[in-house]
């Protein structure tokens, strides 16, 4: 599932009013969505959530479902002080 | 401003903005340079029409003649070559060859710059390098040329060089933005390693407006005046309360903030800025300070005009443009009141107000980051300007008394020394045509390096006016250009400053273009009004000087030469010591 957060990070740096998110979403499907649009969406994720991603992550996400996993994953490690 | 909002404003409306042609070259990625300039110029009122070269192809475009670049024809060329481009060249060479390296990139610069500037007529802003420490040294390396610390930093100290040596050379100063700003906000790694995008999201905006602020000072759009509140703006403290005893300055509470804040703005004065007081005090203790208290920096006679009152401050603001008859869009205002600040920038629509922080202590610094006094030139003589808008101020008083104009003129004793131009008069005469742009007919901006030629050209009659009366001297305050045409005279400048309107000045000189052009032998004077947002002051010159409207063209304006008559003056002509014009 991805989440209306995360959804609409997305949707604002791509000035899209809606696109249905599933978790099988690649970019190539996402009107907007190329390699420097990917870059805003990153920044604009990590500045949203308070959280970094590594650079070998930012070239392993291949779809939406593959980058909500990836933050609920830094934020549960957040939360328990891992 | 945030990367996202200069993308936002992509979206918006260009069409009524002034367009200007720029061309970026790097060696990194750009495509979101791109975007952050273009946006910003929405902020400042340019629709940028943006060339950008394709990735890693600035020799390729400078250097052959038929290029995109040259088709292209920008009237500002930006380039950009990356620290990290640059310590990989480095890394690549010999041990006997690193310690040259600055000097080569300095001559590749050099001679990217002479050829595109040859090609086109053109200004070029060069991005300097990240003082990366790549700490293969330590910190000896300062203490060997072979380390790349040491090269990049002779890189930076040699495009000073150069760029004082090249009046169309710009530095983007991205060293000294990086210093301030910490490598942390300006670079991701990871970006980087990932996109080969250099500059953070955050720091593209940074690098955008100050690109975009050279473009401005160049195009003429400057700050000339800072007009300060004193209570706990430029003190601590209220003065009216607290008495000039308990005023903090100096040593008292937090009054080395306000000390540095008033060594700064001594600066700028030095520098040209005019500086006006504006406070709600009673005058004669708002002055108090500046007579009497030992730890002030800034005197009266720093000031042009000082008003201390009980009216509104946009009111106060109004009088003080008219004495110094400059436009709203060159003024800074300074005040620590949020109340005034808001009052200030709704009534007066173009003046700049920073938001100052609310701690003293922040006042500095944030006023250093803002970048306000972007300029394209100085001269030496920018530093008299204060003393004269005091003159000025002197003037505005003494008028009052005069109920007949003609009577009051006389008074003054002006007296005007004419001259073409050369050597020494070219700097005034070029920072003249880069920073009028009311009293200026057809705005042509020229560079130091293109009125040269125009003033040994036979094709071209060249004249400066100096203005002096019984209060001062007004120094360099007229320009005409005049380009010789078969039987006529056209004039391709007149520029005159807004400090000597209501003088005569006009009539004047167009009674020297008359006799200059009786004495080449043309019977016609063409004159050419050419719009612009701020030069609507002289919408009727030619109208008035007596100038009948060209068939056909609306903004071309003839005189008759024969049949003129010069105009009554109360200027007389100096004669300059070496020689007369001919």
């Amino acid at each position: 599932m991805i989440s209306d957060r995360l959804k609409n990070i997305v949707l604002k740096e791509l000035d899209l009013d809606d696109f249905d998110f599933k978790d099988s979403t690649t970019a190539d499907m996402v009107p907007g969505w190329d390699s420097l649009t990917h870059i805003q969406i990153i920044v604009a994720v990590e500045k949203n959530y308070k959280i970094k991603f590594k650079g070998i992550e930012i070239l392993k996400i291949k779809n939406m479902g593959e980058l909500q996993s990836l933050i609920d994953a830094k934020l549960a490690a957040v939360s328990t002080g891992l | 401003m945030n990367f996202y909002d200069l993308k936002s404003n992509l979206k918006k409306d260009f069409s009524n903005l002034k367009k200007v042609k720029v061309a970026l070259l790097g060696d990194s990625s750009t495509q979101l340079l791109v975007k952050a300039i273009k946006g910003y110029g929405y902020e400042v009122g340019f629709n940028f029409d943006i060339f950008e070269a394709d990735y890693d192809q600035i020799e390729m475009q400078a250097l052959d003649l038929e290029s995109e670049l040259y088709q292209f024809n920008a009237e500002y060329v930006i380039i950009y070559q990356s620290s990290e481009k640059l310590l990989a060249k480095f890394y690549k060479l010999d041990n006997a060859d690193k310690p040259l390296f600055a000097d080569k990139h300095i001559s590749s610069v050099s001679n990217l710059y002479q050829t595109i500037t040859n090609k086109n007529k053109c200004k070029v802003i060069y991005l300097n390098f990240v003082e990366t420490d790549d700490s293969v040294f330590g910190n000896y390396a300062n203490k060997t040329g072979s380390s790349f610390l040491y090269q990049v930093r002779k890189i930076n100290y040699e495009l000073m060089n150069l760029a004082q040596k090249h009046k169309n050379l710009f530095i983007c100063d991205v060293a000294s933005l990086q210093n301030t700003l910490g490598a942390a906000f300006c670079t991701d790694p990871k970006i980087y390693i990932t996109t080969d995008l250099i500059f953070s999201l955050d720091f593209l905006p940074v690098v955008a407006k100050n690109i975009t602020d050279i473009i401005l000072a160049s195009a003429g759009v400057i700050k000339k005046c800072v007009i300060m509140d004193l209570d706990n703006t430029i003190w601590g403290g209220i003065i009216g309360d607290d008495g000039m005893e308990n005023i903090q300055i100096g040593e008292l509470g937090i009054g080395k903030s306000f000390t540095a804040l008033q060594l700064w703005l001594k600066q700028l004065k030095q520098r040209g800025i005019i500086l006006a007081v504006c406070s709600k005090n009673d005058e004669n203790i708002a002055r108090e300070p500046f007579e009497k208290h030992p730890d002030m920096i800034l005197r009266l006679s720093d000031f042009a005009v000082f008003v201390a009152n009980w009216n509104n401050k946009a009111e106060n603001i109004n009088y003080i443009r008219n004495i110094l008859n400059i436009g709203f869009d060159s003024m800074v205002f300074l005040d620590d009141n949020p109340f005034e600040r808001n009052l200030v920038k709704s009534l007066i629509p173009g003046i700049t107000v920073p938001d100052l922080p609310e701690d003293p202590v922040d006042y500095l610094n944030y006023l250093r980051s803002c970048n306000l006094f972007e300029t394209a030139s100085y001269t030496a003589e920018d530093e008299q300007r204060t003393k004269q808008y005091q003159q000025e101020a002197q003037r505005a008083i003494v008028q009052r008394q005069y109920i007949n104009e003609d009577e009051f003129l006389l008074s003054l004793n002006m007296t005007s020394q004419v001259k073409p131009f050369d050597k020494f008069n070219i700097p005034r005469v070029s920072q003249l045509t880069q920073r009028s742009n009311q009293f200026n007919l057809r705005t042509v901006r020229y560079s130091e390096e293109e009125i040269t030629p125009l003033a040994k050209s036979d094709d071209y009659i060249t004249i400066c006016f100096t203005l002096e009366d019984k209060y001062g001297d007004y120094g360099l305050i007229s320009v005409v250009i005049l380009k010789k045409d078969h039987k006529s005279l056209f004039i391709d400048t007149w520029i005159m400053s807004c400090r000597v309107l209501k003088r005569g000045m006009e009539k004047f000189t167009l009674n020297k273009i008359v006799e200059l052009a009786r004495k080449n032998g043309l019977n016609e004077i063409v004159g050419e009004y050419i719009p612009t947002s701020k030069n609507a002051l002289v919408k009727d010159h030619y109208h008035d000087l007596g100038f009948t409207k060209c068939k056909g063209d609306n903004n071309l304006w003839n005189l008759n030469v024969e049949a003129y008559t010069p105009y009554p003056v109360f200027i007389s002509e100096k004669i300059p010591d070496t020689e007369k014009i001919s």
